[in-house]
């Protein structure tokens, strides 16, 4: 199971790239999905990857996506 | 696959949330605009400081970065265009519970409110200054601040600014602060220690955070968007904590010296002002130590007054 | 409520204007003060800053009016009574501020006391030149309260006065001095503190979560809250709406700025202090106020010794104009004189009040000096010939 993911509120993202670009372990790609507003937001491409540093959270200007560790998950079923 | 019988969790809400008024969201910001990004860094500063939130009062000027004071939940006053930092040591002198923090860009810091930057500096009035620099007058439609590098397209330099430009934390540790540093929105750790490290000390604390404007100072000068930006300060930023200020002058595209410059201790301005009252005057009432004893007895708390 | 002792200086004193003004302040529950230096003013804040460290409080001298206007904005959100003192050339630069009072509902107190104008002027000298200005100074529409002393005595009076009116009304009020009541020394008796009426600030009632900073009940002005109370609330002088909140469209700007206007129109009775003598029959009328109504006083004496029935209507607040009283007064004299040091301020809005029931003369003078009340006989007794 991944050390973390992120949550996305595609509506707020602005496909500015930051999160893609910075994101340490390259676990984000802006999606071929459009937002309301015409964005292309970014989805988790390599889930397993992520460590929930949450790094992207920080970057996000709109506050659009945030990541966390899956400890933060109590119940989380080992479902992979 | 079969159904779970434990219920999914939730995700844990983003650590900004609950310092945003999530009923004015989405905020006016540009795509690719850094300063959602150091709102972030402020939030994180705040909950790693644990600081109490009913004594922060955030003050704000006028500009795209003055409008960081009507997006966060915290008692915060936007106010006249130059004159948070006069308007926040009046706040902090009347009630120095407070933690006072100015939020507020690089012309309405600089230009218009220069003069009272300088003299809270002097005076290390007990006020924390976050100074967004994006280089230019963003709210306005791009014009020409005393901090624009010199050969840049703004709207009030359509031939490309020729004005020397200020060079930020030279100023200010000119004027008397006692923690300067420098960090680009590319540096968003950083920045949330470094907020946390100023807010920790007393005095009159300045950090500059560079950041783009990509509507109208990256577009005018053909020099990409947020992103383009974002990759400009990472490869052009050089970390030289305690570099003498003097040396760290910006330009067009040049290298960005980051860092923190200036840490030093000195007695804010209330300190000075009670010690020296206290010995020269000689029948001095400490307004303060009456109005704390007042708060201690009165059940309500708070700053009373008749 | 009754004024904290500690800042009243009871007894009989020998006092000038401006340091009346200053013990009005204190006596009214000031406790900040930021203020620059400019003649004729300084000595209030002087005073202050001799007098605050003994009875608890703070002065600040800023390093211009914009910094000082400001900050005793910060100062009442931070939970003190404040004010700040200028003349022309600062109360120029005050303005922005001034506006900005108005619209968040700040209440605090300007003290402009005038001097030859316009510009550096007459540093020195007395006017009145900066009526028009307390009233309209500012960009936008909103409303002001303006208070005239005429004495030393009244600018202590009047600026407890100005500060009841500032909390009251949530409004900034001015103290409109000149520099000869300023420098002028007289009696001035400061009584017991249980006498000195206050108006303490209007706090608000609300839990925390409840609050909203712009929503009023009966009297059109909002309670408030102060910084650090944990309300957590937004100020900004954006046009907003009963959240504080930017409201930027026509039925938001309508909505606060009539009612800026109508908390204080409303009220104008209760707002408007005058003294009026002999208009009973009166065939002119001469209406003053500030160091003019004192030599307009020897002109209408006299003016009796004539025979003449001349009758008196001193402002005491200027702004907001008492129109209805001045309608009044027209309807039965023949004349209205205004004397003010001034090319022609106040005698516009007389007009205007008047509504051509009767004529209107003013009685200019560009400032410098007083008028020689010779000179506002012979108007007079022009006027009703």
């Amino acid at each position: 199971m991944a050390k973390g993911t992120v949550s996305i509120v595609v509506e707020r993202c602005k496909a500015c790239g930051f999160c893609v670009e910075f994101c340490p372990t390259k676990v984000l790609a802006l999606s071929s999905a459009f937002n309301s507003k015409g964005y292309h937001p970014p989805i988790l491409v390599t889930p397993e990857k992520c460590s929930g540093c949450d790094l992207c959270g920080m970057y996000c200007p709109d506050f659009a996506i945030h990541g966390y560790k899956n400890e933060a998950k109590e119940a989380a079923p080992d479902a992979r | 696959m079969s159904a779970t019988t434990v219920p999914e969790p939730k995700a844990p809400i983003n650590p900004v949330e609950p310092f945003l008024r999530m009923d004015r969201m989405p905020h006016i910001w540009c795509p690719g605009c850094g300063i959602g990004t150091t709102v972030n860094c402020f939030t994180r500063a705040l909950i790693d400081s644990k600081i109490d939130l009913k004594n922060l009062a955030l003050v704000s000027g006028i500009g795209c970065t003055g409008r960081v004071a009507g997006y966060v939940k915290l008692d915060s006053f936007h106010t006249t265009h130059g004159r948070a930092i006069p308007f926040a040591t009046g706040l902090k002198l009347a009630n120095p519970k407070l933690n006072v923090v100015v939020y507020a860009g690089d012309g309405d810091l600089f230009a218009i409110g220069g003069n009272h930057l300088i003299h809270a500096a002097r005076r290390n009035v007990d006020i924390k200054v976050i100074c967004v620099n994006n280089l230019i007058y963003a709210m306005t439609g791009g014009q020409t601040a005393p901090t624009t590098p010199g050969n840049v397209i703004t709207a009030t330099a359509p031939y490309g600014s020729f004005d020397p430009a200020f060079n930020l934390p030279a100023l200010v540790e000119a004027a008397g602060a006692v923690y300067v540093a420098r960090w680009t929105t590319f540096h968003v750790r950083q920045i949330a220690k470094s907020m946390q490290e100023m807010f920790a000390k007393k005095g009159f604390g300045f950090i500059e955070i560079l950041s783009p404007c990509p509507t109208l100072y990256q577009r005018r000068n053909k020099l990409g968007d947020g992103l383009d930006t974002m990759k400009y300060y990472k490869e052009k930023s050089k970390i030289r904590h305690g570099a003498p200020t003097g040396e760290c002058a910006i330009s067009k595209q040049g290298e960005l010296i980051v860092g923190k410059f200036v840490d030093k201790e000195k007695p804010d301005y209330l300190e000075l002002m009670r010690q020296h009252l206290a010995q020269a005057c000689p029948q001095y009432i400490d307004w303060y130590a009456v109005e704390e004893q007042r708060a201690e007895e009165a059940q309500d708390g708070g700053c009373s007054e008749q | 409520m009754h004024a904290d002792p500690k800042g009243v200086l009871t007894g009989v004193h020998f006092l000038d204007g401006d340091h009346a003004c200053c013990e009005g302040a204190l006596a009214a529950g000031a406790r900040f003060a930021a203020g620059y230096p400019i003649t004729p003013s300084t000595e209030v804040v002087e005073r202050f800053a001799m007098r605050v460290p003994t009875v608890g409080g703070v002065f600040i001298q800023m390093e211009d009016e914009l910094a000082a206007s400001i900050a005793i904005q910060g100062a009442v959100w931070g939970g003190a009574k404040a004010f700040t003192v200028t003349s022309g050339p600062g109360f120029s630069l005050m303005m922005e501020h001034i506006g900005y009072a108005a619209m968040t509902e700040t209440p605090v107190v300007f003290v402009d006391v005038q001097r030859g104008g316009p510009s550096t002027g007459l540093p020195t000298l007395p006017a009145q030149a900066d009526m028009m200005q307390c009233r309209w100074g500012s960009h936008g529409d909103y409303e002001i309260i303006a208070v005239c002393p005429n004495s030393p005595q009244e600018a202590f009076d009047l600026t407890i006065q100005a500060f009841n009116f500032a909390e009251q009304y949530r409004v900034p009020v001015m103290v409109m001095l000149d520099e000869c009541v300023g420098h002028m020394t007289e009696k001035v008796v400061i009584p017991e503190a249980d006498k000195i009426s206050v108006y303490p600030r209007r706090r608000t009632a609300a839990k925390n979560g409840d609050y909203l900073p712009y929503k009023t009940n009966g009297d059109g002005v909002p309670d408030m809250a102060h910084a650090g109370e944990g309300h957590k609330f937004h100020m900004t002088g954006l046009t907003h709406d009963e959240r504080g909140y930017p409201a930027m469209t026509v039925k938001a700007q309508d909505k606060l700025v009539r009612r800026l206007q109508t908390k204080i129109t409303n009220a104008i009775d209760k707002i408007t202090l005058f003294e009026a003598a002999d208009l009973d029959g009166a065939e002119a009328v001469v209406v003053s106020y500030g160091i003019t109504s004192r030599v307009a006083q020897r002109a209408i004496e006299l003016a009796h010794a004539k025979g003449l029935k001349v009758g008196k209507f001193r402002l005491i607040t200027a702004w907001p104009f008492p129109d209805s009283k001045i309608a009044q007064i027209a309807k039965t004299a023949k004349a209205i004189i205004v004397p003010e040091l001034n090319l022609g301020q106040m005698s516009r809005e007389v007009e205007r009040a008047a509504h051509g029931a009767c004529k209107v003369v003013h009685v200019p003078h560009a400032g410098g000096g007083v008028h020689d009340p010779e000179d506002i006989l012979k108007v007079i007794e022009e006027a009703i010939r």
